[in-house]
C-alpha cells in the first residue's frame, strides 16, 4: 500500500513591480498552472507571521524568493527553525516562520528555500530581466520535476541542479 | 562652548525603505535636539506619470506590502471621480468597506499582538531577552496565536474582495469586479464569533494596560496636538468614507465636514532640508502651529461616536478618561487601535449578513473628468490620493499624503520628549533608555516604507558616536 501524498505548501514572495524581486510569485504563478494534485500555491509581497499557520496545515514547504547573489540559476536547501533577532511588521524569514509554527502551532514541516537568482532590483517595473527569466524557466522545471515525482528528497535532484549551475555560467557574461 | 555627540537610531533595510533617529547630546548628555529623518527618495509620484489612469489602483499597491489595500481603495476613489462614477453601486460601496475592516483589523492586530505588547505586558526597561515576541510566546502562547488567527482572518477578507493577495483587481474605477461568493461569506461567518471575542480581548488588555499605569501614559510623549480624520456626515467613525474634521488641542473644532476633494484649499505640506517625508500643515494655522496628528487615537478624538455596539461602549470609556476633551497621550495609541479592531469585528459581521456583498451590479460610469481625489482611512491615519489624467487616459500629476507623513511632526515630537525625559543628563545611556526612544515611535506604527513611498522594512538599528565619529555603542534589532 502507497503512502499518501504529502501535503506541500508552496509560496512565491516578492514585489512584481520592483522588477527580479518578483521572481518568487513569478513562479508562484506558474507552478499554480499545474494544478498539481496535494499542493497548495501562495503568493505574496512578503512572508508574515501569519504564514506560520498555513505551513502548520502541511507536510512540506518550499519558500521561494529572489536572490540577490549566489549561484545561477537557483539554489535549493532544506531549512531548520531559526529564531530571528526581532520581528518586523514588514516581513519575516522563512526559518523564522517555521519557528512560529513550530512554538505555537506544533508544526513538524520540512522544509526548503529556492532562491532564484536575480539581477536587476532598483526601479519600478512589471517585468524580469532576461537572464532572471531564464533562471525563472530552470527554476520550474527543477519544481515541477521534484513535485512530480513525489520524492521530496531534494539529494537526487542536487548533481542535476550542480550541472545545470555549470552550463548557465558558461552561457552568461 | 559645549561639545555635542550624536546618538543615532537607524532602521537598516533589506533593499528599501529608510529612516533613522538622532539624538544630539552635549558633553553632559543633555539633549540639544532629537529628529526623525526619513533619508530615502523613490519618487513614486513621478514613476506613476504616463500610466494608463485605470492602471492605477493596482499599481499603487506597489508602495507598500503591508497596507496595500488602503492604496487600492484610496486609489480607486480618486479614479471614481475621473470616470464620473459619482454613487457606486450599494455592492460595491460595501465590498471596498469590507475590504478596508479587513486591512485595518490585520495591521492593527500584528502591530498589538506582537510588535508593541511585549513592552506593555514586560516593560519598557525589561530585560531584552524578554521584552519581545518570544517572551510573549513563552509566556502567553495564546496571545500570540490569537494575533496569527486575527491577522490572518483580515488577509483572507482582503484577498476574497481584492481576488488575490498581490496586485489585486477587486477595487476599479467605478466599483468593484467582483463580488462575495455565498461560500466566501459562510467561511467568514463560522469564525466571526471567535474574532470578537478575542477582539474584545485585546481591548481589555490595551485598556487596563493604560488604565494600570496612567502614570506613566499621560506623561509619556505625551503633548498637546491637532487632530484629523475623516468623519461620517453625522459625526460617526468611518473608516472607508466621509469627510475632513479638525479639532484644536482643546478640542475646538478647526474645520468640519470639508469634503475632502477640497482638500488642497485646508492643507498644505511644508519640506525640510534634513528629511524626505513632507511636514503637512492645517493652511489657517501656518506652518508653524499648523501641524496635526492622524490614525487611532487622532480618530477617537474627532469622532463623535461609533455606529456599533462594543466599539461604542468602549469609545465612551475611552473619551471619559479625558473627560470628553481630546486625548493627546501617544501611548493611548494602543488603546484605540483595540477599539478599532472591535469596530472593525462588528461591521464585517454586520456586512456578512447583507445580501448586498452578493449583488451583480458592480459598476458604474458617468461624465470624464480630469482631476480625482481619493481619501480613505488607512491604518495609521489619513490616506490622500490625487491625480490628473489627460485626454489620453495618461496620468499627469500624482500626490500622495500617507498617514506617516502626516504624523511626521508628532514622532519628531514623540522622540523628543522622550529624549529630554529618559535620557538627558543620564551619565550612561543604556538599553533601556534606547528603547523609550522606539516604543513612542512604535506608538505610531509609522510605515517609512510607505512615507517614502517605497516597499521595505523598518527594522532598527542604534548606534552611538563620539565626536569624532567612532562608534561607542550598538543596539540591533531586526538586521
Amino acid at each position: 500500500m502507497s503512502s499518501p501524498l504529502p501535503k506541500i505548501l508552496f509560496i512565491g514572495y516578492g514585489n512584481p513591480g520592483r522588477l527580479d524581486d518578483g521572481l518568487g510569485p513569478a513562479l508562484a504563478a506558474r507552478i499554480d498552472a499545474l494544478s498539481l494534485k496535494g499542493m497548495t500555491v501562495e503568493a505574496d509581497y512578503q512572508l508574515g507571521i501569519e504564514n506560520a499557520f498555513d505551513v502548520s496545515q502541511h507536510d512540506v514547504v518550499i519558500f521561494a524568493d529572489a536572490a540577490v547573489s549566489g549561484k545561477a540559476p537557483f539554489f535549493f536547501q532544506e531549512i531548520h527553525p531559526q529564531s530571528p533577532l526581532s520581528l518586523g511588521s514588514h516581513s519575516v524569514s522563512p526559518g523564522a516562520v517555521l519557528f512560529f509554527a513550530e512554538r505555537l502551532f506544533q508544526s513538524r514541516a520540512r522544509a526548503y528555500v529556492l532562491g532564484i537568482r536575480g539581477y536587476e532590483f532598483n526601479g519600478y517595473d512589471e517585468r524580469l530581466s532576461e537572464r532572471a527569466g531564464k533562471n525563472l524557466e530552470e527554476a520550474f522545471q527543477f519544481v515541477k520535476k521534484l513535485v512530480q515525482s513525489g520524492n521530496m528528497d531534494p539529494a537526487a535532484e542536487t548533481a542535476e541542479l550542480s550541472r545545470k549551475t555549470e552550463t548557465l555560467k558558461e552561457t552568461i557574461p | 562652548m559645549a561639545k555635542t555627540k550624536v546618538i543615532e537610531i537607524e532602521p537598516v533595510t533589506r533593499v528599501e525603505g529608510h529612516g533613522k533617529v538622532s539624538i544630539h547630546l552635549d558633553d553632559h548628555n543633555n539633549v540639544r535636539e532629537a529628529r526623525l529623518h526619513i533619508v530615502e527618495f523613490r519618487g513614486f509620484e513621478r514613476f506613476i506619470r504616463g500610466r494608463p489612469y485605470w492602471e492605477v489602483p493596482v499599481i499603487v499597491q506597489r508602495l507598500c506590502g503591508i497596507c496595500p489595500a488602503s492604496h487600492q481603495l484610496a486609489a480607486s476613489k480618486a479614479m471614481d471621480v475621473i470616470v464620473g462614477a459619482k454613487k457606486l453601486t450599494p455592492t460595491a460601496d460595501k465590498i471596498r468597506r469590507l475590504m478596508n475592516y479587513g486591512q485595518i483589523m490585520q495591521s492593527h492586530v500584528l502591530h498589538f499582538f506582537h510588535l508593541c505588547s511585549p513592552d506593555l505586558l514586560f516593560g519598557f526597561d525589561a530585560d531584552p531577552e524578554i521584552r519581545n515576541v518570544f517572551g510573549i510566546i513563552k509566556k502567553m502562547p495564546d496571545l500570540a496565536v490569537q494575533g496569527v488567527m486575527m491577522r490572518k482572518y483580515g488577509q483572507e477578507i482582503i484577498r476574497a474582495t481584492s481576488g488575490k493577495k498581490i496586485h489585486g483587481t477587486g477595487s476599479v474605477p467605478g466599483g468593484v469586479n467582483k463580488n462575495l461568493s455565498v461560500e466566501e461569506r459562510d467561511s467568514f461567518l463560522k469564525d466571526i464569533g471567535q474574532m470578537k471575542k478575542w477582539a474584545l480581548g485585546a481591548l481589555s488588555l490595551a485598556r487596563n494596560y493604560t488604565l494600570e499605569h496612567m502614570d506613566t501614559v499621560q506623561e509619556f510623549a505625551a503633548f498637546n496636538s491637532s487632530h484629523l480624520s475623516l468623519v461620517r456626515e453625522d459625526g460617526a467613525l468611518d473608516l472607508y468614507h466621509g469627510n475632513l474634521r479638525a479639532i484644536d488641542a482643546g478640542g475646538n473644532i478647526i474645520f468640519d465636514q470639508v469634503d475632502y476633494k477640497k482638500f488642497n484649499d485646508y492643507i498644505m505640506e511644508e519640506v525640510r532640508s534634513w528629511s524626505y517625508n513632507k511636514f503637512p500643515f492645517i493652511k489657517s494655522r501656518g506652518h508653524i502651529d499648523g501641524w496635526y496628528r492622524v490614525g487611532p487615537l487622532s480618530r477617537m478624538n474627532t469622532v463623535g461616536f461609533i455606529d456599533t455596539p462594543e466599539a461604542q461602549k468602549a469609545l465612551e470609556e475611552f473619551k471619559g478618561l479625558t473627560k470628553g476633551k481630546p486625548n493627546h497621550m501617544s501611548l493611548a495609541y494602543h488603546w484605540a487601535r483595540m477599539i478599532e479592531v472591535l469596530h472593525c469585528v462588528e461591521k464585517i459581521e454586520e456586512l456578512l449578513h447583507d445580501p448586498d456583498l452578493q449583488g451583480t451590479d458592480l459598476l458604474v460610469k458617468g461624465d470624464r473628468a480630469e482631476e480625482g481625489i481619493g481619501v480613505v482611512e488607512a491604518p495609521r491615519g489619513t490616506l490622500f490620493h490625487h491625480y490628473r489624467v489627460n485626454e489620453d487616459d495618461q496620468v499627469t500629476y500624482c500626490n500622495l499624503i500617507v498617514s506617516s507623513t502626516s504624523n511626521n511632526e508628532a514622532m519628531n515630537r514623540a522622540v523628543t520628549k522622550v529624549a529630554h525625559d529618559h535620557i538627558s543628563g543620564k551619565p550612561k545611556i543604556t538599553e533601556a533608555m534606547l528603547n523609550h526612544v522606539e516604543v513612542a515611535v512604535r506608538a505610531y506604527d509609522p510605515c517609512l516604507s510607505c512615507a517614502t513611498h517605497a516597499l521595505g522594512q523598518m527594522p532598527l538599528v542604534i548606534e552611538m558616536y563620539d565626536l569624532h565619529g567612532s562608534l561607542l555603542q550598538r543596539k540591533g534589532k531586526g538586521v
